[in-house]
């Protein structure tokens, strides 16, 4: 009984955490700035990998593999949204423009 | 299942590949390589070998993009345009492409258990590893005692290589005054930050560390010295770029990676002829303990410790001679 | 179920490959590189634990420490270069 629920519930944690990595991509790929793709992209980076890695330690129980789990993503957190901060700023002072292409007005 | 991964896998490495070979800007093809290495790494692990995915990323997608980087530096941004009459190159490239590919159809399918190599090779050392070495990673085994000899010569080519290139760039710049002004202003610099500064500093200990149990877990797990060198020198190469180049030459000083890089082969040469000189041949790791199991582990050990100085040695002293350059 | 998040995963690298190709500014090019280092990351996890190898979790480890040393060294190395890439210079790739 116990495994079942632990088994559906990782499963719904992996699910959720791909349709964000996906959803995360997919923004990065279709958005039409610099700033609003690094949003897309941070959104991968930590909702998806929260939730893909915690499905995955509760596949694993109480193992080393759970303890080296909590490592990559306590790292992974951690470094993150440093990079992110990091090539924002230095986007930011090189000049780049927070802009949108003008929209074209369907007349 | 898994081999459309590696398909999928492959066909971007082609994309990357592609787009490397077209663009003239030599920034991006360093981006793009860098993403090359990351999908040939991720396609080693799929296909089983974790030992070389790990050099792989340690070495390529790190260190290789940071020399890189440290070259770009000196030197224009912009490809030259290549004269005409390329038409020759590509047809030897097409010509040798065909060559290869007329050679691949008499190899054995990828996996195949009637392969030659899994009937005499593979099952020999995956007998003989439990009795005579006993440890648990095979590929550690062959590559550190039944194949000792060619990661010797290893060893002296990373050797060799690190004395070639700093024949090439100086092995000791003019001390003081090139290290105290940073060459070029630089308020936008990453040491003028408050936030990959702090956490930087505090991951750089775990990267040492994480380095460390790489190198000692080689026998247990995919690690060993290459990898274990390549990371502890990431570690110092981030404290380089947050810290400065001064900082960091103060904190690791130039002649301890000399030292380094010469106590590397040293040592492991020295365990080859301690074999010698016990009475074994050379590299002959049996005769350096009481049982020949536990000097096979013994010789292991401190050959793997020599492998990862040189490596780490190397890899520093080579981006010190970039980072330390003036833009000519 | 290991299968599909390996997918999106795999597919998520596709869009960031793309996004590296197509980028116009070098900064899109250096956040995909970052994003693909990150996915890869995660799919060597999930692949570790689809095989039954939790021995290869180190794997991962590295490469995130490598993803993260190698986009602080591109920032570095390209404010530090005296050239400005301001957003409407355009790459011929």
């Amino acid at each position: 009984m116990m495994e079942i629920v632990v088994d559906v519930l990782s499963w719904t944690l992996l699910a959720t955490g791909g349709a964000f990595v996906f959803i995360g991509g997919l923004g990065a790929l279709r958005l039409p700035n610099f700033y609003t793709r690094m949003h897309a992209a941070s959104l991968t980076d930590t909702m998806g990998t929260i939730l893909i890695l915690v499905g995955i330690m509760l596949q694993g129980g109480l193992s080393l593999a759970t303890v080296k789990l909590v490592a990559i993503l306590g790292f992974l957190l951690l470094t993150g949204p440093t990079a992110s901060y990091a090539l924002a700023n230095a986007a930011l002072l090189s000049g780049l423009k927070p802009e949108v292409p003008q929209l074209k007005r369907r007349d | 299942m898994v081999i459309l991964f590696a398909v999928f896998l492959l066909t971007l490495l082609v994309f990357t590949a592609v787009a490397i070979i077209r663009t003239t800007n030599l920034f991006v093809a360093v981006m793009l390589s860098g993403i090359f290495s990351l999908l040939m790494a991720a396609n080693f692990f799929i296909l089983d070998a974790a030992d070389v995915a790990l050099t792989e990323a340690a070495v390529g997608a790190g260190i290789t993009t940071v020399l890189f980087l440290g070259a770009l530096a000196l030197t224009v941004e912009r490809e030259q345009t290549v004269p005409d009459g390329r038409w020759v190159s590509i047809s030897v490239v097409v010509l040798t492409t065909l060559v290869l590919i007329y050679a691949t159809f008499d190899k054995p399918r990828l996996g195949d258990p009637d392969a030659p190599v899994h009937q005499h090779v593979a099952p020999w050392y995956l007998g003989q590893t439990p009795e005579l070495i006993d440890i648990p990673n095979v590929v550690t085994a062959v590559l550190a005692s039944f194949r000792g000899y060619d990661t010797l010569g290893e060893v002296f080519v990373v050797f060799t290589a690190c004395i070639g290139v700093l024949f090439v760039l100086g092995a000791r710049q003019e001390n003081s005054q090139s290290l105290a002004t940073p060459p070029i202003s630089n308020t936008h610099g990453l040491r003028h930050h408050l936030i990959p500064r702090v956490v930087g500093r505090l991951l750089i200990p775990f990267i040492v560390l994480f380095g460390l149990y790489v190198q000692f877990h080689g026998e247990y797990g995919p690690g060993g010295g290459f990898q274990a060198g390549a990371i502890i020198a990431t570690a110092m190469i981030l404290s380089a770029l947050l810290e400065g180049e001064a900082q960091a030459l103060r904190a690791v000083p130039r002649s301890t990676l000399l030292g380094l890089i010469v106590v590397g082969p040293l040592l492991y040469g020295a365990v080859g002829l301690a074999g010698i000189i016990l009475g074994g041949n050379f590299l002959d790791y049996s005769v350096l303990a009481q049982s020949s199991v536990s000097g096979q582990q013994l010789g292991i050990l401190l050959i793997e410790a020599g492998v990862g100085m040189t490596v780490c040695g190397a890899l520093l002293l080579i981006f010190h001679a970039f980072a330390s350059r003036e833009k000519l | 179920m290991y299968y599909i998040v390996s997918i999106a995963i795999l597919v998520t690298m596709g869009l960031a490959l793309i996004r590296a190709l197509r980028g116009p500014t070098v900064y899109d090019r250096v956040l995909a590189v970052n994003m693909f280092g990150t996915k890869t990351a995660l799919l060597l996890s999930v692949i570790a634990f689809l095989f039954g190898r939790p021995d290869f979790l180190d794997l991962a480890l590295a490469y995130a420490l490598i993803n993260f040393v190698g986009v602080l060294a591109v920032l570095e190395f390209f404010q530090n270069h005296p050239n400005n890439k301001t957003s409407d210079q355009l790459d011929e790739v």
